[in-house]
């Protein structure tokens, strides 16, 4: 259950319109591609056809969201602005995705550390604290993660330019 | 006595020592920190649990589901800000005492109310192991269908005005589910030719995205939000005393987060709803409620703290989790190969006792840390929220990248982290996302395999429990399309009368 369930009840937001409909449409596309996407075995029983299953998901998403979108239909207030703000938080998917690809280039550590900076600059922090503290935050991380429980991430291209010794080091730690 | 010792021996190491100790800690700062919450905790955390013992694995997350209201009750107390989710009842009577000078008294009845709820969900659990070990054997396969399915009925209707919603999400997290090959044709489903998602959406990246992005892209965008507490002066030993005074409402109360915890689809907000309308009908002073009730406050507490213990019982008893935490925590027996079902009570009951053991041992490593260290929490409350933006960011990254090492798993995980963040910005339920997903694969192969038994559909429910579950579904189903045509009549002949 959700906190929304006591905190804010039925309250209509902005956008609720927009995001049913938009789930409406992707729920018609999926149920367009049943046929295609599934395999029937019209000889097997209808339980254990290998589409029974995604049926009842799509069909499902389908009915409900139709349904809500219905009891959407007249909350038209503020879409535009909250899509606006949507598309704000692509925004930081393309950080986290650059952090993603970086990482095996220059290495877990590096990244982290030029990841947590730099994102704590774009977010509006201008002192060092703050500053200095994400870049603390992700060294910490690098430490307690890959140095300490040794979560498998592999090390980073830059390693191989390293002494050998270091670069080991540096691969098994960091 | 037997089993006692064997489950004290299954604990007596020191990796589980560091789990109990780092889980009911880290429970406990992550709970007091507003906008991170267990979930996004026990999210990033999960992967790194998956080299450890399942006992060390399970002892650190539970510790951190089960510490976490605690911890969140300080804010919620405080700075009329709950910690989690579930402790948003905690402000209607905490914030109020704090403003007439009682917090200290607030503080402390919490702690004593959540200890009690803690402990009395633990006794509960040891008592009805032996029982459970009975019953859950006659669970064959289609009483585990329509224990899921009742599952998925109850997380659906108790999102209470948003019921469409939940169905759709719900309905959503079965189709996800099904992507990738089938499990025993191994056709493919909903793979448009991709073979990265032939082997289908992992849970865990969905639960990231979802939960921990999600939760990082929120704080991200919004504004920056300060916090400041005022510290306590003096002990806080003194709420245990007073709970003596509130003993009946504290006893129901955890009553009610024990059988609330244990269907699956209902734990925390209904338990907490049901006691605290309890606690005010019962009270002498009902006035005072929503002002400031040191009842009100222990009925909250005690009921949210019962529920992680007993919603346990579904996962370790069927197999079945009632809610994303412990959908997550399933995860972690999977990757184990410890099945939880019937089987475990029958043949690993130590192993269960251990797990109950390790939550009673956490409620009074809670209670003990809590007592010596709230002054010093209280610095935690204060970190402004966009640097948890980024320290969530830089945490989900572990957490997804180490599963595979696949970019593609990040990137799906970012993906759900926009659609999460969406749903949290139109406060439309995500949880039932994360049930969808499970359930609904429990629910395909439990169906499959009980239908190869039955002859007729009606044989289907020819079994006594399956009977009886089968009736609790009509119930249910039928008594909430009863209230909403009441509603919907009463609705319509008051815009026709007015």
């Amino acid at each position: 259950m959700s906190k929304e369930l006591i905190v804010s009840g039925k309250a209509a937001r902005p956008g609720g319109l927009a995001f049913a409909a938009l789930f409406v449409a992707f729920s018609l596309f999926l149920l367009s591609q049943l046929g295609a996407q599934t395999t029937a075995s019209p000889s097997s029983q209808l339980f254990s056809r290998p589409s029974f299953w995604p049926a009842v998901g799509v069909a499902g998403m389908t009915a409900f969201g139709v349904l809500h979108l219905f009891a959407e239909r007249k909350n038209r207030h503020g879409g535009a602005k909250e899509a606006l703000v949507w598309i704000r938080a692509l925004e930081y998917l393309l950080w986290f995705m650059a952090y993603v690809w970086i990482v095996p280039v220059i290495g877990y550590l590096l990244a982290t550390l030029a990841f947590a900076a730099l994102l704590s600059v774009r977010v509006g922090y201008r002192t060092w604290p703050p500053v200095l503290g994400a870049t603390a935050l992700g060294f910490c991380v690098v430490l307690v993660f890959k140095a300490f429980l040794s979560v498998k991430i592999p090390g980073g291209a830059i390693y191989d330019a390293l002494p050998e010794g270091i670069g080991n080091f540096m691969i098994v730690n960091f | 006595m037997d089993l006692l010792v064997s489950s004290l021996a299954i604990l007596a190491r020191w990796d589980v020592v560091a789990a109990l100790l780092v889980g009911s800690v880290g429970g406990v700062l992550i709970g007091a920190i507003p906008g991170v919450g267990p979930a996004v905790a026990i999210a990033i955390l999960l992967p790194a649990t998956f080299s450890l013992d399942p006992i060390v694995g399970l002892t650190a997350l539970l510790g951190i589901y089960g510490s976490s209201m605690y911890g969140g009750a300080i804010p919620a107390i405080l700075i009329n800000t709950p910690g989690t989710a579930v402790n948003a009842l905690t402000t209607y009577e905490g914030t109020p005492m704090t403003r007439r000078g009682e917090a200290r008294r607030a503080l402390s009845l919490a702690y004593s109310a959540s200890f009690c709820g803690g402990v009395f969900s633990v006794a509960c659990l040891i008592a009805l192991s032996p029982v459970l070990a009975k019953i859950a054997p006659m669970f064959g396969s289609r009483e585990i269908f329509l224990a899921a399915l009742l599952g998925i009925v109850l997380v659906i209707l108790s999102h209470r005005g948003q019921v469409l919603a939940a169905g759709m999400t719900s309905c959503f997290g079965i189709w996800i589910g099904t992507i990738g090959l089938e499990p025993v044709k191994y056709s493919q489903r909903y793979t448009f030719g991709q073979s990265w998602l032939a082997g289908g959406v992992d849970l865990i990246v969905v639960v990231l995205g979802l939960f921990a992005i999600s939760q990082a892209f929120l704080l991200l965008v919004e504004d920056d939000k300060f916090s400041k507490a005022e510290g306590i002066g003096g002990g806080l030993f003194a709420g245990f005393r007073e709970l003596l005074r509130h003993k009946r409402v504290a006893a129901v109360s955890s009553s009610f987060g024990v059988a609330m915890g244990m269907i699956p689809g209902v734990g925390e907000f209904t338990a907490q709803f049901l006691s605290y309308t309890y606690a005010q009908k019962t009270s002498e002073a009902p006035e005072d409620f929503g002002n400031g009730s040191p009842e009100g406050l222990v009925a909250s507490e005690a009921a949210n703290n019962a529920v992680p213990a007993a919603a346990m019982i579904p996962l370790l008893a069927l197999g079945i989790p009632g809610e994303a935490l412990t959908a997550m925590m399933l995860s972690v027996f999977y990757v184990h190969s410890v099945v939880p079902g019937p089987q475990l009570f029958q043949s690993q009951l130590d192993f269960v006792v251990a797990l109950y053991i390790a939550l009673l041992i956490l409620n009074v490593l809670v209670v003990a840390f809590l007592l010596v260290s709230t002054n010093q929490l209280l610095r935690v409350i204060e970190i402004p929220t966009r640097f948890l933006g980024v320290a969530i960011l830089v945490l989900s990254f572990v957490g997804v990248y180490s599963l595979r090492n696949s970019a593609i798993d990040c990137a799906i995980a970012a993906g759900f982290g926009v659609l999460g963040f969406a749903l949290k910005r139109l406060s439309l339920p995500i949880v039932p996302i994360i049930l969808g997903m499970v359930l609904g694969g429990i629910m395909e192969i439990k169906l499959r395999t009980s239908m190869m038994r039955v002859d007729s559909p009606v044989d289907f429910i020819n079994r006594p429990i399956a009977f009886i579950l089968f009736v609790i579904i009509l119930i249910v189903v039928g008594a909430h399309v009863r209230s909403a045509w009441l509603k919907y009549r009463i609705g319509k002949e008051s815009s026709n009368g007015g």
